[in-house]
């Protein structure tokens, strides 16, 4: 199995919404907090290490780092 | 009472935390040029004496040296693995530990005040000894000096301390200070026992290298009349002590092991300080079932440390072992116990290079298998002071979030990481194994240390694999043998002075008297055993190789290529 990149979402405005509503009321640490279990749990929904770690590259990825 | 019982008896009166040894001029001092001896062990830690018990059974001449002349002062090293209990059993010290240690497989892991999980490190029964002892370190020493003490070929010199080493390209020179002043003694080899801060490595200007941690802990041992079961007790974040970790191990003796996470700004003198550690140990008891217990202190101890290891456990002629060669965290104590797991791994190779079995190039393995094992502590190590420890916020963050889901949640709880605790490394991928050309299921793949399992002997007394096991090399075959390996078994032919015991294992009865009856089948099921199996264990009983139906030939070549002759 590769990481999906395609879109795979069955529906994907209802899945954005409810990823904002979820953090609704939270201060910025609660929300931390709440990613931070959110990630534990689809992690491992998802199982398998190999697209695991194709995700942690490509979230990387995408995150611009300054020069040094 | 018989003589062993009053033996026993004075040994148990023995107070090993007190017990010194006396300095006795050895002839060497007096000899007019340095005497050459095959091996001498620096440092009688529990590696040091281990080697030396070891060599000795395999009827090695050892000069074992130390610079002091007492055993560890404080407990230290206190918990004992299985694999390391089946070392002592083949040192013929094992039975003494077990009897003495508390044995314990189950741990628990709080967070704040509430138990997260709890878990078994030897779910299934059919082994001879527990995943764990707690044991003081002055004990497991005291008891291996107790062993070396009965076998007269080991020279144990204390009070020698090594001030000199020098490599010559046939032996090693050594330059000793003893209370009567200095002496040389060579050596075919050298092992350096002597600890994290080996005098060996330094003086050979060599250094361990890795990854030191800025946290401090605090280990007090009390001595306290409440019975606590016997687990592993783990809290993060308690509210007796805030932010901080603490692990909590039941001792021999009425003692309790507390070890609490400082922080890395902790004053390391203000915290030994009695008064401020007999605080902390009531605010613990207040927040169990113990409340106002009295309590005494027995050791304290403030520490740091680092996960680090030498590039090579191999100079020459000198091997390094234990502390000396590499360093890990306390938590999945994993100190001691691959120190004694290298002692193995080192003994019966230098043991074959001194008896013409094996080419010196095998003493290369030993660097090679125990830096690989070395560095699987040192992975574990790390892993666990990270979780344990967070190094940043974002660290932190997750740490805390998986606390927070293993309480619900069953699958966050195998993220918990209090230490992942000490099993021997699998060597998979040593030059000494060879490649399996057939399946099998399990985990007892070449590079393992053999797993034990009950048997019964011919003669109704119960035995186990382990034991049965030769102190060379062993083959282990399910019955029915297929008639034709039991034919060649006599055209089998080995290095000279090499002995292979065989073993052979059946689940049918009546059992013949060159028959081990596995009557639960355990062992047929740990190995993957089918009729004709086979598998070939090294002297320290790791696996390296296996055959569905072997012939004389394979095992054969199997045994030379573990000795690296070919």
């Amino acid at each position: 199995m590769e990481l999906i990149t395609a879109q795979n979402l069955q529906a994907p405005d209802d899945f954005y919404e409810a990823l904002i509503e979820v953090h609704q009321g939270l201060a910025p640490e609660q929300s931390h907090a709440l990613n931070a279990r959110l990630i534990l749990l689809l992690a491992n929904h998802v199982g398998e290490q190999k697209v695991l770690s194709q995700a942690l590259l490509a979230a990387r990825g995408t995150i611009q780092t300054s020069q040094h | 009472m018989g003589h062993s019982d009053s033996l026993a008896l004075a040994r148990q009166a023995t107070d090993y935390q007190k017990l010194e040894f006396e300095y006795r001029r050895s002839a060497d001092q007096d000899a007019p040029d340095p005497v050459m001896r095959p091996v001498v062990v620096i440092g009688a830690g529990p590696v040091g004496l281990a080697l030396a018990v070891d060599l000795a059974q395999r009827a090695v001449p050892v000069v074992l040296v130390d610079n002091d002349n007492t055993l560890s002062t404080g407990s230290r090293a206190i918990c004992f693995a299985k694999r390391t209990l089946e070392i002592f059993d083949r040192l013929g010290c094992g039975d003494r530990m077990v009897e003495k240690g508390v044995s314990w497989s189950v741990g628990r892991v709080f967070f704040r005040d509430e138990q997260l999980f709890r878990f078994d490190l030897q779910p299934e029964a059919g082994y001879h000894r527990p995943a764990f002892i707690n044991l003081q370190q002055y004990y497991v020493e005291g008891f291996l000096a107790d062993r070396a003490r009965e076998l007269p070929a080991i020279d144990m010199r204390w009070k020698n301390q090594v001030t000199g080493i020098e490599r010559l390209a046939d032996f090693v020179r050594l330059t000793i200070n003893t209370p009567e002043g200095d002496y040389l003694l060579d050596a075919r080899y050298v092992a350096a026992c002597d600890g994290a801060r080996s005098a060996a490595r330094q003086l050979l200007g060599h250094e361990t290298k890795g990854r030191i941690f800025r946290d401090r802990f605090l280990i007090a041992d009390i001595r306290i009349k409440e019975e606590m079961p016997a687990e592993r007790w783990f809290w993060f974040d308690p509210a007796f002590h805030p932010n901080q970790s603490v692990l909590l191990h039941r001792q021999p003796d009425g003692v309790w092991r507390i070890d609490f996470q400082l922080g890395w700004d902790a004053d390391p003198n203000e915290e030994k300080r009695p008064e401020k550690i007999i605080a902390r140990v009531k605010a613990l008891l207040a927040h169990s079932t113990m409340g106002e217990s009295e309590f005494e202190l027995e050791w304290a101890s403030v520490y740091t440390f680092g996960c680090l290891r030498m590039d090579s456990f191999r100079h020459g002629r000198v091997l390094f072992a234990g502390d000396a060669a590499h360093g890990v965290s306390p938590f999945g104590a994993r100190g001691a116990n691959s120190g004694i797991q290298d002692a193995e791994n080192l003994a019966w190779k230098l043991a074959a290079v001194l008896k013409g079995h094996a080419p010196e190039e095998i003493l290369s393995t030993y660097a090679a298998e125990r830096e690989y094992a070395a560095d699987e502590n040192i992975l574990n190590s790390t892993r666990s002071t990270d979780f344990i420890t967070p190094k940043s916020e974002v660290s932190r963050l997750f740490r805390d979030a998986v606390l927070e889901l293993a309480k619900t949640y069953a699958f966050a709880r195998a993220l918990v990481n209090s230490g992942r605790l000490s099993l021997p490394a699998t060597l998979c991928e040593s030059p000494l194994n060879t490649p399996d050309t057939e399946a099998f299921a399990g985990v007892m793949v070449p590079g393992a240390a053999a797993a034990d399992a009950p048997l019964l002997r011919h003669d109704g007394k119960a035995s186990w694999l382990l034991a049965e096991l030769g102190a060379e090399f062993t083959l282990l075959i399910a019955a029915p043998v297929a008639q034709d390996f039991l034919e060649q078994k006599s055209a089998l032919t080995l290095p000279e002075g090499v002995a292979l015991k065989l073993v052979c294992v059946t689940r049918a009865k009546p059992l013949t008297a060159d028959e081990l009856g596995d009557e639960q089948g355990l062992l047929m099921r740990r190995y993957d055993l089918s009729p004709g199996s086979a598998y070939l264990f090294r002297p320290d009983q790791h696996v390296c190789a296996r055959w569905r139906n072997p012939d004389a030939k394979s095992v054969a070549a199997a045994l030379r290529h573990a000795l690296a002759l070919d």
